[in-house]
């Protein structure tokens, strides 16, 4: 059982105490603790089940790399699962919960998978629950979800809030040991502006825990130095609890900064991102220990030997009073001595090298510790915490030669350069035989916008091994950095160090070499996802020799993991299993985030009021004031319409129609598309982007257009003013404008930039009334001003400029509805003032306030298109009858070449007509038409569709318009609609204007 | 994430300012072209592995299009230059030759 | 007066301080930016024709480098319309576009130690002391919707949005001024 030492933990603060739940118990540690350490130092040395056998797992690392201790954090809207026991500090009131298993972490039935992994190997679900099909989604599928999956999904909305922070820097540096403090300090001292991030919440990474000593002094002491010489530098930003996550394209990086997670207490954002754009990049992330493949090596109580050393050094833990080491490299001799300096007994160091010479296995010996060399691990001993170890040959087949009790049993199968920030952008990885890893090929590195390499490892991350080649290693790093980026360093000599010599290890793939089935079928190569060697193996008899589909197959290395503690004795195993070479069976590829990213970090302050922008109107308060039932519109909101209390939304509407119609509605138009298009060549410019003719519009006239795009299809509509001999004010739909604004700079500067054109969108500088009924006039007569709003002086379609009442005013005779319509610019400053003024004045013929969906209603009974309605990007103008507004004369417009393309000109095209159900009723919304038989997969034929549909107030009738196969010639023709209920309902061919066909209402 | 300079303003802009615009020189095609010309104009594109010629817009910036000659596989960015042009300006074919020597260009 | 800006001085107060600046004059002006007619009438109406991506700043008026053949020219709100007028009598015969958008924008203010920093938590620029000083106009983005920001002084940051989204503008900015968020990377 694991506990905590006497004395020891150069992280911790024995003076404090912090309380914290594990799965309801509550358990104590002290500042400085990890959750792991904490729970190891209360003997809890089981920390979780693994995802598809539900085996008992314990901590194997300390730090990112951790598969196995991930557990569910916080609760309620704090509540985040996955989160690594290694990497989540303690504070007072943190609750942890297991994952993973059913009922409770000791007892677990899913259990009953690891007694029969013979029936669950790779591949099995593919295998498996192929057939019948049905079963997959109603009996297999919600089965296997129960069981596997890692923690659950939080319930509740976060509680927290994350931003992010765009930084441009020189160079970025991530990892804070040694070797990223040095190239900091290099790159610093040269006047670069430098950021150095450092996921942990402590600076030095290893050197510490590893007795290393720079220029005669304890490497925590030129850590220290280095730090302060950091902070006093204004070019430099350091920050702890911040992990580069990835690199991305031209020197992009993302830094996740957790501020708060150690202590929730202090308020502000949870997590920070960090948009890094560097012109170089360090990467000093060290390396990450391997496991070594043999039986029971997920056995709770084994570690890896440097993780098993730090819980010793750093947090004053002892694992166990009795721990094997087992290695095939010097580096785990570390471990041994460390223990023995704890007091702590190391019955055997098993190296499964022939020989272990190095000053470290000296040490060992001399220290009293048993080496035995040339022997493997046959088998660990334990289920759920390990009691021994049985010995064996690791030249042979894993026969029992010793056996050893003991609590834990420390791993090195030697050392992996960090290179997930290195490959993120492309940089390609060179096999390095002697040490038997993947080291980044510094020649092939990413590159930038420039086509020059902007990343660099340093230290260990580099392939370096010793804290003295680490160190030599940052100082090359920060030069070339200072090179890349035209400055220069000056030239100091890096601080000497104590290095012991050390042998070279030996590639050690399955322990014994030997081994059996039997034995790799306990040979775990990624904890996580519970690949083992024989699944690899298997994978390979299968046929799958790429490394990227075995991946894929066994889930080695996939999700959280990305192959941190998997990677190379997958590889390896892969490989052996192919008879092939290591490097030419490759490796996957790593992709960001380095370690997973809260989803808040990523949203920023995208959330809640700010998840996007909401457009709002000058009147916008007006209609919230009033209840007004919103429906968006691009980013815009507008009233749908405004229910009087006990008015359900169809009856507001109908009320809303028909005030209108009889009397006075007033409508916030605002949102209505406003572009000023300037020049002696605007006429020539309107006439290539309208269907029709507008450099005839004689000033102070309106007149209708029509867009379509170079496929011919349309993509706006609206009404067209001439302001004067230069100048048109083109109004598009709402949420048009912006789209129609950048579709005519486009034109105007990548086709036809000679034309002398200059366009602003004003849609915002004004806010626009539509005043429109019977008694519009007469309202505006009232409310006063210096305009003649009479037939005669402002006829329909003209437009005229003034003052009504106090307010600055152009107005145009437009109508959408049919009736009497005068739409009204007002500056958006004195818009809100105006809506009250003209609501004031309109009391007398009961002015109603009408919404989009009236609006609609009014459009369509008279027959009049809508973008987006009737329209759907594939729907040319002479689909819609509306040749009348395309011009015969002009030799080009845009969309005039598509249109007369064979499929275009096609008499089969189906075309605009209106629908009257016979019964009365309201035609389903994108309705189809049904025509005779069935199409190849037995569906029923259809000869057209619904476009728009609605029940008309006032025809008190339902209305339709639609696309049908040569429906303007089958007038009074009855045809069959489907009905969501399945059932049909007959419809009359009619002619789309429902209502004043003559324009007798709008033009008076 | 690329930043290109926009020429038009100098600043070297964050993909997130910017809108792509597709393949750039292209020539337009309108009424009285062959149904080959036409079809040629709105829908094939080069589509390269390696250089190529784009259309960008600053949009969240001073709004105005540029050209870029950029390369689809290494993202490099040999030169952006303006977009009231119908041809590749000599002086960028000189920028991509310069880094490409292999590299000529189709037109 | 019925006039109202877009938020009507809304402020959210803290040592970093957000403020919606009220009604403002503005008027775009397109043209020719190397004619002399531009520069006179810039002249004539403020502080004259700024270097790229510039603003220039003088009594109540400034004009700002906004691209290659455009400037916004602030002024007092009342005024605009009369600098529309003189600036069409001023280039009459030039090719341009002079026109009031006072009302389409909302200018915002942040001031304080931590201005930089908020916009920096929106905007994809560098806004590092070294890099953008006071007189530059960036047009860039905030979040999701685009702005034009400048440095007036030391701590006060101007911000030129579209009226529609001011309260979006607004509320970002006080979200990220808010100083339980302080980054202290700008020192």
């Amino acid at each position: 059982m694991s506990t905590r030492l006497a004395s020891g933990g150069r992280l911790i603060d024995r003076h404090t105490t912090r309380t914290f739940t594990f799965n309801g118990k509550r358990l104590s540690g002290h500042d400085g603790d990890t959750l792991a350490s904490a729970l190891l130092a209360n003997g809890q040395t089981l920390m979780g089940r693994s995802f598809k056998y539900h085996r008992p797992r314990g901590v194997v690392a300390s730090g990112a790399e951790e598969p196995n201790a991930l557990m569910g954090i916080g609760e309620g809207g704090r509540f985040e699962p996955n989160q690594r026991a290694t990497t989540t500090e303690i504070f007072d009131g943190l609750t942890a919960k297991t994952q993973n298993h059913w009922p409770s972490l000791d007892f677990d039935v899913g259990a009953v998978n690891a007694m029969v992994p013979r029936l669950l190997p790779a591949g099995f679900y593919y295998k498996t629950f192929m057939f019948p099909r049905p079963f997959w989604k109603h009996v297999f599928e919600p089965v296997i979800r129960k069981s596997a999956g890692l923690g659950a999904a939080p319930k509740d909305r976060d509680a927290d809030r994350y931003e992010h922070f765009y930084a441009h820097v020189d160079l970025l540096v991530a990892g804070g040991g040694i070797a990223g403090l040095q190239a900091a300090l290099r790159a610093g001292q040269a006047g670069l502006r430098v950021l150095l991030v450092e996921q942990t919440a402590h600076w030095g990474g290893r050197a510490p825990v590893d007795g290393v000593e720079i220029g005669g002094k304890p490497a925590e002491e030129w850590i220290n130095d280095t730090l302060q010489a950091l902070e006093g530098m204004e070019n430099v930003c350091i920050r702890t609890r911040s992990m580069a996550s990835g690199v991305y394209d031209h020197g992009y990086a993302l830094v996740y900064e957790r501020l708060t997670d150690h202590a929730p207490e202090m308020g502000g954002p949870r997590h920070r991102l960090w948009r890094v754009r560097a012109g170089q990049i360090i990467t000093a992330t060290g390396a990450i220990e391997r496991p070594l493949s043999f039986a029971g090596n997920d056995i709770p109580g084994v570690m890896l030997a440097s993780a098993l050393r730090d819980y010793v050094v750093n947090w004053g833990i002892s694992p166990g009073d009795r721990t094997v080491i087992v290695t095939n490299n010097d580096d785990a001799y570390r471990t041994a001595l460390v223990l023995h300096e704890a007091g702590l007994a190391v019955p055997a160091i098993v190296d499964a090298r022939p020989s272990a010479t190095g000053d470290l296995p000296q040490a060992a010996r001399e220290a009293g510790i048993r080496v035995l060399t040339g022997t493997g691990i046959a088998e660990v001993k334990g289920r759920k915490s390990v009691t021994g170890v049985v010995l064996c040959a690791q030249a042979g087949e894993g026969a029992a030669t010793d056996e050893i009790a003991c609590e834990a049993v420390a791993m090195s199968g030697g050392w992996s350069p960090v290179v997930h920030l290195w490959s993120h952008c492309g940089g390609k990885l060179i096999w390095d035989a002697e040490r038997s890893h993947f080291r980044p090929d510094a020649a092939r590195a990413p590159t930038g916008h420039d086509g020059k390499p902007f990343v660099i490892t340093a230290g260990a991350a580099s392939g370096a091994e010793t804290a003295g080649d680490v160190l030599a290693d940052a100082k090359t790093a920060a030069g070339a950095a200072a090179d890349a980026l035209g400055r220069s360093l000056p030239d100091l000599d890096a601080a000497g160090t104590n290095d012991p010599h050390e042998e070279p290890m030996a590639p050690v793939w399955i322990m014994p070499q030997g081994a059996g089935p039997a034995k790799r079928m306990k040979m775990w190569l990624d904890y996580q996802n519970d690949v083992k060697v024989s699944d690899v193996r298997l994978a390979a008899q299968e046929g799958y020799e790429s490394v990227e589909h075995t991946k894929r197959y066994t889930t080695l290395g996939m999700a959280t993991d990305q192959g941190k503690l998997s990677n190379i004795n997958g590889l390896a195993t892969l490989a052996g299993a192919l008879n092939a070479e290591i490097p030419a069976v490759g490796t996957t590829t790593f992709r960001p985030p380095y370690t997973p990213i809260s989803m808040g970090a990523i949203a920023g302050e995208a959330r809640d009021a700010t998840f996007q922008p909401l457009r709002r109107t000058p009147i916008h308060d007006y209609h919230e004031d009033q209840g007004a039932y919103m429906e968006p519109v691009g980013h815009w909101r507008r009233p749908y319409t405004y229910p009087k209390t006990g008015e359900s939304h169809a009856e507001s509407v109908h009320r809303e129609v028909l005030a209108t119609r009889n009397s006075l509605g007033l409508l916030d138009a605002s949102t209505l598309g406003k572009i000023l298009v300037k020049g002696p060549d605007a006429g020539k410019f309107l006439d290539m982007l309208y269907t029709n003719m507008m450099s005839t519009l004689k000033p102070g006239k309106c007149r209708y257009g029509l867009m379509c795009n170079e496929n011919g299809f349309l993509m706006d509509d609206g009404v067209v003013a001439r302001l004067d001999e230069d100048t048109f004010l083109v109004h598009t739909t709402s949420g048009g404008a912006e789209h129609t604004h950048a579709h005519m700079e486009d034109w105007l500067q990548c086709e036809w930039w000679d034309w002398k054109v200059h366009t602003v969108n004003i849609t915002e500088q004004f806010a626009q009334i539509a005043v429109v009924g019977p008694n519009a006039r007469k309202l505006l007569e009232k409310m006063g001003g210096d305009m003649d709003l009479s037939a005669e002086a402002l006829p329909f379609m003209g437009w005229a400029e003034g003052r009504i009442g106090g307010f600055d005013a152009r107005v145009f005779r437009i109508s959408f509805s049919g009736e009497l319509s005068y739409e009204i610019a007002i500056p958006a400053s004195q818009g809100r003032a105006f809506w009250d003024a003209a609501l004031e004045a309109g009391g007398t013929w009961d002015i109603t306030p009408y919404g989009t969906e009236a609006l609609h209603i009014m459009r369509a009974e008279k027959g009049f298109i809508m973008i987006g309605d009737e329209t759907d990007g594939t729907v040319i103008p002479q689909d819609l009858g509306l040749n009348w507004a395309i011009s015969k004369k002009k030799e080009d417009y845009m969309g005039k070449r598509a249109q007369a393309r064979s499929h275009m000109t096609d008499p089969t095209r189906w075309k605009l007509v209106g629908l009257e159900t016979t019964d009365g009723s309201t035609l389903p919304d994108g309705a189809y038409c049904i025509a005779a038989g069935t199409n190849a997969n037995n569906q029923r034929n259809v000869q057209g569709r619904v476009t728009s549909t609605y029940h008309s107030p006032t025809l008190g009738r339902g209305i339709a318009m639609g696309l049908v196969l040569n429906g303007p010639d089958r007038m009074g023709d009855i045809v069959e609609f489907n009905k969501v209920d399945g059932g049909t309902v007959a419809a009359k061919i009619v002619d789309p204007v429902f209502f004043d066909k003559d324009g007798e209402k709008q033009n008076v | 994430m690329l930043i290109l300079e926009c020429p038009n303003c100098g600043v070297m802009a964050d993909e997130t300012e910017l809108s792509a615009g597709g393949e750039a020189h292209l020539k337009r095609f309108g009424p009285g072209s062959s149904d080959e010309e036409f079809e040629g104009y709105l829908f094939h594109r080069a589509n390269p592995k390696g250089v190529h010629f784009e259309r960008w817009r600053h949009a969240n910036g001073c709004g105005k299009w540029f050209h870029a000659a950029r390369c689809t596989n290494t993202l490099e960015v040999f030169a952006t230059y303006t977009a009231q042009t119908s041809t590749v300006p000599d002086t960028v074919i000189a920028a991509i030759k310069a880094k490409r020597p292999d590299w000529s260009h189709e037109t | 007066m019925f006039e109202v800006s877009a938020l009507n001085g809304a402020v959210a107060d803290g040592p970093t301080r957000v403020e919606e600046a009220g009604l403002q004059g503005m008027v775009t002006l397109k043209g020719d930016l190397g004619s002399a007619k531009m520069k006179a009438a810039l002249k004539a109406v403020g502080p004259g024709l700024p270097d790229r991506r510039q603003i220039v700043e003088k009594g109540d008026r400034a004009v700002a480098w906004m691209a290659r053949d455009e400037v916004l020219i602030l002024c007092p709100h009342a005024e605009a319309n009369a600098v529309v007028t003189e600036l069409e009598a001023a280039l009459a015969g030039e090719h341009f576009l002079a026109v009031n958008v006072s009302d389409a924008r909302a200018m915002l203010r942040v001031t304080g130690p931590g201005a930089r920093e908020a916009l920096a938590k929106l905007a994809p620029v560098d806004l590092h002391p070294e890099s953008f000083r006071a007189g530059e106009m960036r047009r860039t983005r905030l979040a999701q919707v685009p702005a034009a920001i400048w440095l007036s002084e030391t701590d006060e940051i101007s911000v030129i949005a579209f009226r529609s989204v001011a309260k979006y503008v607004f509320d970002i900015l006080a979200l990220s001024a808010d100083d339980s968020g302080r980054v202290g990377y700008f020192g």
